[in-house]
């Protein structure tokens, strides 16, 4: 590690129980990286339930994919590829200590990560008009497909709904961070939490770039 | 009670305990010594609720008629099992044992994570207090085990707010896990390398692996399952073209592991118990740490063997079942090399060791009669009888719970800078060893003659049998009442403690003070000996090594 005796030279934010701040920061990365596992099993349970549905209904499947807004989704897609860049780039900024650009830099991908969420309303509401909500008032346009559709629409809302609530969830750590960086917490010498939620931010995108294809484009029929 | 708790004389030297005194000091500390004793009441008064649902079960079974209606035996067993499992058995040793131990064990001042270790005990009451109000509002009737449709479906009773409760406590649970691994992983001392590790961290570690890795799966199980319950997409029902058995999948991918989280930190504190009390090390240490590793990733791969009896396809059942005797190879490593470190050892009767005898026999029964219901043949034959309620409980109550009070005793000096009274502390041992084994041993053999688990009435030729369990089952309560009141009165009252009253080896025992102070040791702690150096040799060899 390069960067370990910077760190070691300047030590602001160094708690008790560490011996050095090269200690403090490579628990915290390994405990990022073990959330991020406790992450991946958790929307691996949903990956594997959607498994098993496309497995046993694959013409159902066939058939609701139509109903997916693949434009928006993909224009989704590329605001999220972006939003990794500009948080990529806040991470390099506070490396630097450029404190403008980090906050300029997570302010761009908070506005990108409310741009998805926008989106993500959007096709919501689309689904909520034509009736795909899954409950009492889920209609669906093929007879043969009723009920077995609205288990994949199931599948759809919570694991879109999952990423969702994953993104809100970021959108509050990306505001906490531009607040610390405001009241210059961050130094070139110690940046942890930014470096910490930038792994969580591209995570949230890697789903987004499995549940895409998986849920729009296989199986797409127009 | 006034804002001054006075826990530990005045004067003795400056402690953990007496660092500072009043409830914020206790309810806003990142002092995991601290953390450690929040669970331990906590836990212990889940213990006890969760014992009432089961005197109640065993006051209805004492005749084949039975005093409750079947909808209120329902409930009592599912609560039984609900706060069993998900308060009392998941965070018991890991989350007060484990946690007051790991970081003493391996040289460090504190978890690497204090602030979310606190987080985790305040989610754990969260949870549990949501778990505690379904039960208040008339509580839940699925079993422990959800099953859906009937959980999504039909229960009329508050699995929504039950889930809720079990979804949060398990974050408290991945958090603990998380915050062991980094700790483990970062944190010990000089000199301290992987293979001269207590086998109590190598067991915690491994449980950590499960923590991590198999809580996650229940969280996202039980939001399908509210999700489903709310809006009847037909996920799980088979009616409108759900998967059940799919359910039944996701719930076990965890449920199963879970039951290693509820051995191994057991067999991690055995291990300790046993080498001090033979005053030798530990047989075939690296097999021993190596097993909680092989158990921990074996244990993934067996959940289909609680599937056996509901359509899953024979072939996979073929391969469970394989699966699931391998599972007993590194068990049985634990079991051969605690014995073979007992023979021409030292060996001492004190409280721990007769636990740990307890242990190594019970868990012996309850680990062999899984292998019974491994192979497929006869699961078939005692599946969701008391063969099964048997079988769990032999390894859950006979190996887990004795392992706690072992390590509750063994520790407790350590914890409270106290002794507890010897002679009343082998009465409760022996109690709880013949209780428990007239409570359970009766239940092998009323499944294996075909009694049903889960029903509030049964025929009158399994009266005997029945009668019997519940008689043992009230001699178990009076041997779990024994500890709480003598290690209570133990707390003040007892002697004190010198700083290592078993002489055993060990950093928690041989470095730090006794209780600890806050930051654990007066200097930083140095390892030049591997572990269970009881024989003294070696440890010349690695100094300076």
């Amino acid at each position: 590690m390069a960067d370990s005796q910077s760190i070691l030279a300047h030590a602001p934010e160094l708690q008790h129980h560490f011996d050095d701040s090269a200690q403090q920061f490579e628990s915290s990365t390994l405990g990022m990286w073990i959330f991020l596992v406790t992450e991946i099993m958790f929307f691996g349970g949903m990956f594997g339930a959607y498994t098993v549905y496309r497995n046993l209904y694959p013409e159902a499947f066939a058939s609701t994919s139509r109903f997916m807004n693949v434009t928006v989704g993909a224009i989704n897609t590329g605001v999220l590829i972006f939003s990794s860049f500009t948080m990529v780039m806040a991470v390099r900024s506070a490396q630097l200590g450029r404190k403008k650009a980090l906050i300029a830099f997570l302010f761009l991908t908070l506005l990108l990560g409310c741009v998805f969420l926008g989106l993500k309303y959007v096709e919501y509401h689309e689904k909520w008009l034509d009736h795909h909500i899954p409950g009492s008032g889920f209609q669906y346009e093929d007879s043969r497909y009723v009920r077995q559709a609205q288990v994949l629409f199931f599948l759809y809302f919570a694991m879109t709904g999952m990423h969702a609530v994953h993104m809100v969830v970021g959108v509050g750590l990306l505001t906490t961070l531009i607040v610390m960086a405001a009241r210059n917490r961050f130094s070139s010498a110690w940046f942890t939490p930014v470096e910490m939620i930038g792994l969580y931010w591209h995570f949230v995108d890697v789903v987004w770039i499995f549940l895409f294809p998986l849920l729009y484009l296989i199986g797409h029929t127009t | 009670m006034s804002t001054t708790l006075p826990f530990a004389p005045a004067e003795a030297h400056p402690n953990y305990l007496n660092a500072n005194y009043g409830w914020k000091s206790w309810l806003f500390t990142t002092d995991h010594k601290r953390i450690a004793l929040l669970y331990l009441f906590s836990i212990t008064a889940f213990f006890f609720v969760g014992g009432a649902f089961a005197v109640g079960m065993r006051l209805n079974l004492l005749t084949p008629e039975g005093i409750f209606d079947h909808d209120t035996y329902n409930k009592l067993f599912t609560m039984h099992g609900i706060i069993m499992v998900f308060f009392f058995l998941v965070p018991s040793i890991p989350a007060t044992l484990g946690n007051f131990l790991v970081p003493l064990m391996i040289g460090a001042r504190d978890l690497a994570f204090p602030r979310i270790n606190l987080l985790s005990w305040y989610l754990y009451i969260v949870g549990g207090i949501i778990a505690l109000t379904a039960v208040v509002q008339g509580g839940v009737d699925t079993g422990w085990t959800f099953y859906a449709p009937f959980s999504s479906m039909y229960s009329n009773t508050h699995v929504i707010l039950t889930a809720i409760g079990v979804f949060i406590s398990g974050f408290s649970s991945i958090l603990t896990g998380l915050n062991f691994i980094v700790t483990i992983h970062t944190m010990r001392a000089p000199g301290l390398t992987w293979n001269r590790l207590p086998l109590f961290v190598w067991g915690h570690y491994a449980t950590s692996l499960i923590q991590v890795l198999g809580t996650p799966v229940i969280a996202i199980t039980l939001v399908l399952l509210g999700l489903e319950r709310l809006l009847h997409a037909g996920i799980f029902d088979p009616a409108v073209g759900g998967d059940p058995v799919l359910f039944q999948h996701l719930f076990w991918f965890y449920s199963h592991p879970a039951v290693y989280i509820m051995i191994l930190p057991g067999m991690a504190v055995i291990s300790e118990i046993i080498a001090c009390f033979s005053r030798k090390s530990i047989f075939g240490y690296t097999f021993v740490a190596i097993s909680s590793i092989a158990i921990a990733v074996l244990g993934f791969l067996v959940w289909g063997h609680h599937l056996f009896a509901a359509g899953q396809s024979m072939y996979a059942s073929m391969a469970f079942s394989f699966l699931s005797f391998l599972v007993a190879i590194p068990s049985a490593i634990k079991v051969f090399n605690w014995t073979a470190t007992m023979y021409k050892g030292s060996v001492s009767y004190e409280t721990p060791m007769l636990y740990a005898f307890g242990f190594i026999g019970l868990f012996t029964i309850g680990g062999l009669t899984g292998l019974f219901l491994a192979t497929m043949a006869i699961d078939v034959h005692v599946t969701d009888t008391y063969f099964v309620i048997a079988h769990f409980h032999y390894v859950m109550v006979g190996g887990m719970v004795m392992a706690y009070m072992g390590g509750i005793h063994f520790w407790f000096p350590k914890i409270s800078g106290r002794m507890y009274p010897e002679g009343w502390a082998k009465f409760a041992a022996l109690v709880v060893f013949v209780g428990f084994n007239l409570t359970f041993f009766p239940q092998f053999l009323l499944g294996y003659q075909g009694m049903p688990r889960r029903y509030a009435h049964y025929p009158a030729e399994f009266q005997v049998l029945n009668v019997m369990s519940s008689a043992g089952a009230s001699i178990l309560a009076i041997g779990y009442l024994i500890p709480m009141i003598y290690l209570g009165w133990a707390w003040r009252n007892g002697p004190s403690a010198p700083q290592n009253p078993w002489n055993a080896k060990g950093l928690e025992w041989e470095q730090s003070p006794t209780p600890p102070p806050t930051f654990n040791f007066e200097h930083q702690p140095v390892v030049n000996e591997p572990a269970y150096n009881y024989s003294g040799g070696e440890s010349e060899v690695h100094i300076g090594g």
